[in-house]
């Protein structure tokens, strides 16, 4: 059984710094890893070690403060170096110096982890693998009271520059194992997506959704939208590929999986990768030797160019710790009458640019903005990528005006800002549509719990 | 260029706050902006963006707009040279004298109008915003080019102060600001924009030209309808003539060799900026397309049910179409992304009624022989309550699955 999906309304990015022959994937070690409290959306951090102590793989570095048992684990062996605060001691994250053996783990309670719901959740909260799904509504931590109807596998990521999922043969029964894990937790289904070029066979014991189309075809906000919308009330899972195989793999072996595959990408790294490193890994030693050395200003981002995190050099991998984008920073150029360009160089998805119709071109844009910041002027610019059911320029403006009830009329559970990017990217006003979107399910979130 | 940007940098400090110049630094920050691309990068969400910006959007308006005012020059030199009784035409003395004649009703309506918005967004500190080089533009092109000067001044004024800059600026207009000023001078100083005599310029600029005689007549053929009291097609067609009293062919009016308001005659040069502007993706299809087959459906209704009561009911529909200020309603005012509907749907609906009720008040309105400004005004007010009831069908629809 299958379903399937064509999405018409959405954009591919066609970027420098994609992934050509990808052939052997070199593990690079790193000094120390971080995990960073802010990528677990809507969990407050309490500390369970402290600097100094010595940590296994798989133990819990700390949990939220609401629901104690959402752990968050050490991806290596090793010792706690710090617990770097902020303003009003907030901690901004928890950093790992992984020992010679890094490996070392904690084991995992497996058994009847495949036969009672009950003891399924304990597994991925207690193993950190909760925390690295998404719910719908808010866009958060799923929330471990609420009723899961179904859950979202995203088989493959669309955004630009991302990697194919790479499976191997023997990845087939983890995936299984985790679909079934999966079905104890929900009274629905386990839907996973998939698209044609990356033959993934059919997931026993899930719902295969086979995807086509551009960008955002792979989020799972698209696969949701499609297959069946998130009405008040309801709460479903949304998570990725490589997470349902590391969920295989804990309830398969009793071990958290502490390694990542990293897409390392851009068109300022000398050459574009595929990387396997600890979660959470400094960028410094991820992309030794990578990006190019033209004295120009770059931008690491820790994700795709859409929804990644701007990160210094000194900085660590984020959630989801699948992709790194190097682009050119561009505070460094003087574009003389830049508004007025022909040039071909220019990326627009506007006609009036002779870019627009160079179909095989691969563009190096920057991170500039490439204009002012504007009232919301243009109609229909955020339609033309958004393959949801959604008004997006009246929810914006619900979401701007607090207005709780206009925002659940036009169907706020239903969006991530991940939905948001691609119109984010298209809008001429330049307005910072994931930030309200952001701001929108947290103060709803905030009155309505 | 490097030169010029260290200019700009050289001189930035002055504008900062603290700096002698400080009162004029919104000013500034516009034209380092308008030169520069500005060097800021994107803080969250997205790392890249679209090239495509506001400035450039308004650009390839205004250039869209060009074939409509060239020809305009050439059109007020022609009908002026009729009036004179010329027998001659040349060229580039018709372009001259047109460009004289409206340079200064352009050069006031940029000076008032970006005056008022410099002033404001200083005050507001705010940056510059371009909304207003497309509605600076459009001011002269859609009055009469006999407007006397101070009248453009001070309509411009009301306009961008009370329907734009009290409602927040460029985005939060409720009317379009280039039909107020022109419905501003419309019933303020109806004397002086509609009649048998403001549509042809009077008198000598800079020696070109010469004395039109007194008691002279240059009526839009619109207003020689309204006027006729024709009781069949033919009789209109009659009644219809150039300033030079020769019969008006549809020939005519698809060039715009009549008289009429100074960018708005030729429906020929208005279709070309309706090209670019389509193929580039500002204007909506949708809108343009829906005013255009609005008007015709109405006009065929008219012509079906002719009366001699209103003469403009015996009009082809092709003549409706290519009459008056229709066609550039329909292209330059209606899709104004601000003013019209928002939605896809709400777009069909609110190009459709413009279009209508366009031709409506035109045939049945004696007293208004042009309806294209109160039709797209009227439709600005009700756009929302469309797109209103668009957004609420997708709230039902939610409603009725949360429902399910």
């Amino acid at each position: 059984m299958s379903i399937g999906i064509k999405v018409k309304k959405g954009l591919d990015l066609h970027l420098e710094g994609a992934i050509g022959d990808t052939g052997a994937v070199t593990f690079k070690p790193t000094p120390t890893v971080a995990i960073t409290p802010d990528d677990f959306v809507g969990l407050v951090p309490k500390m369970e070690v402290r600097e100094g102590d010595a940590v296994l793989a798989g133990q819990p570095l700390f949990h939220d403060k609401v629901h104690e048992n959402i752990k968050i684990v050490s991806p290596a062996a090793g010792t706690v170096k710090a617990v770097e605060r902020g303003e009003r001691r907030k901690i901004l994250r928890v950093v790992v110096e992984p020992a010679e053996d890094f490996s070392a783990s904690v084991t995992i309670e497996t058994e009847g982890v495949l036969s009672s719901p009950e003891k399924a959740r304990d597994m991925l909260l207690r193993s950190g693998l909760w925390a690295m799904m998404t719910q719908r509504p808010y866009a958060t931590i799923p929330d471990p009271d609420a009723e899961i109807r179904d859950i979202f596998v995203s088989g493959f990521d669309s955004a630009p520059l991302a990697a194919a999922p790479g499976l191997q043969r023997n990845d087939y029964a983890t995936l299984e194992a985790g679909v079934k894990l999966l079905q104890l937790i929900t009274k629905g289904k386990v839907y996973v997506s998939r698209r044609q070029a990356d033959n993934i066979p059919d997931i026993k014991g899930a719902e295969m959704v086979n995807a086509a189309g551009p960008h955002p075809s792979g989020n799972p906000g698209t696969i949701i939208a499609a297959v069946k919308p998130v009405n008040k009330g309801e709460t479903v899972i949304c998570l990725d590929l490589p997470t349902l195989l590391r969920i295989g793999a804990t309830a398969l072996t009793g071990k958290t999986q502490g390694t990542t595959i990293v897409a390392l990408t851009g068109s300022e790294l000398k050459q574009p990768k595929i990387a396997s490193t600890l979660i959470g890994a400094e960028m410094k030693a991820l992309l030794s030797g990578d990006i190019k050395e033209d004295n120009r200003h770059h931008r690491i981002i820790s994700g795709n160019v859409l929804t990644g995190i701007a990160t210094p050099i000194d900085g660590y991998l984020h959630l989801p710790y699948r992709q790194v984008t190097v682009i050119p920073e561009g505070d460094d150029v003087d574009e003389f009458m830049g508004w007025a360009s022909l040039s071909p160089a220019k990326m627009s998805m506007s006609p009036s640019f002779p870019g627009h119709f160079l179909r095989r071109k691969l563009f190096r844009p920057d991170a500039r903005l490439q204009g002012g910041r504007r009232a919301m002027i243009m109609s229909g610019e955020y339609d033309k990528v958004m393959p949801l059911d959604i008004l997006p320029e009246y929810l914006i403006k619900a979401i701007l005006a607090r207005d709780i009830d206009r925002m659940e009329q036009l169907g706020i559970y239903e969006v991530a800002p991940e939905d948001f990017a691609l119109a984010e990217y298209a809008d001429t006003s330049k307005l910072e549509l994931q930030k309200i979107v952001r701001e929108g399910l947290d103060y709803l979130r905030k009155e309505l719990e | 260029m490097k030169a010029l940007k260290k200019l700009l940098d050289k001189a930035r400090p002055t504008f900062e706050p603290g700096g002698k110049l400080h009162a004029f630094r919104s000013v500034f920050d516009g034209f380092d902006t308008f030169l520069f691309t500005p060097r800021e990068t994107s803080r969250s969400g997205v790392h890249i963006h679209d090239s495509m910006d506001s400035k450039r959007t308004m650009i390839i308006v205004i250039a869209a707009l060009l074939p409509c005012l060239l020809f305009g020059m050439y059109n007020t030199g022609y009908q002026h040279w009729l009036a004179t009784g010329a027998s001659e035409f040349p060229f580039w003395s018709l372009m001259l004298y047109g460009f004289l004649a409206v340079l200064p009703r352009i050069v006031v309506s940029y000076v008032v109008g970006l005056g008022i918005e410099f002033t404001v967004a200083q005050w507001r500190r705010e940056e510059i915003q371009e909304g207003f080089l497309v509605t600076g533009i459009l001011i002269p092109m859609i009055c009469p080019i006999e407007t006397p000067l101070w009248m453009i001044a001070v309509a411009t004024a009301f306009s961008v102060i009370f329907v734009k800059e009290v409602f927040g600026g460029t985005g939060y207009n409720i009317f379009n600001v280039a039909l107020v000023t022109r419905a501003f001078l419309f019933f303020a100083y109806p004397a002086k924009m509609s009649g048998d005599s403001v549509f042809v310029a009077h008198n000598p600029i800079l020696g070109l030209g010469d004395k039109v005689a007194d008691g002279f007549t240059g009526a839009t053929p619109l207003g020689q309808i309204a006027t006729s009291g024709a009781a069949s097609h033919t009789q209109l067609l009659s009644s219809m003539t150039t300033i030079a009293n020769e019969p008006v062919t549809t020939w005519d009016m698809f060039l715009g060799l009549i008289p009429g308001s100074f960018g708005e005659t030729s429906t020929l040069c208005i279709l070309i900026g309706a090209l670019m502007l389509l193929a580039t993706g500002i204007a909506s299809w949708r809108i343009i397309l829906s005013v255009f087959a609005g008007g015709a459906v109405m006009a065929l209704v008219a012509n079906i049910f002719a009366t001699p009561t209103y003469p403009a009911s015996f009009l082809s529909v092709g003549d409706q179409l290519c009459l008056g200020g229709f066609a550039f309603a329909a292209v330059f005012m209606a899709p104004d992304p601000v003013t019209s509907c928002r939605t896809n749907a709400g777009k069909y609906i609110y190009g459709f009624l413009t279009g209508v009720i366009a031709i409506l008040i035109r045939t049945y309105n004696n007293g208004y022989p042009e309806g294209a400004m109160l039709a797209v005004l009227l439709m600005n007010a009700l756009a929302p309550l469309i797109d209103y009831c668009v957004v609420e069908a997708n709230v039902r629809r939610r409603m009725r699955r949360s429902r399910a």
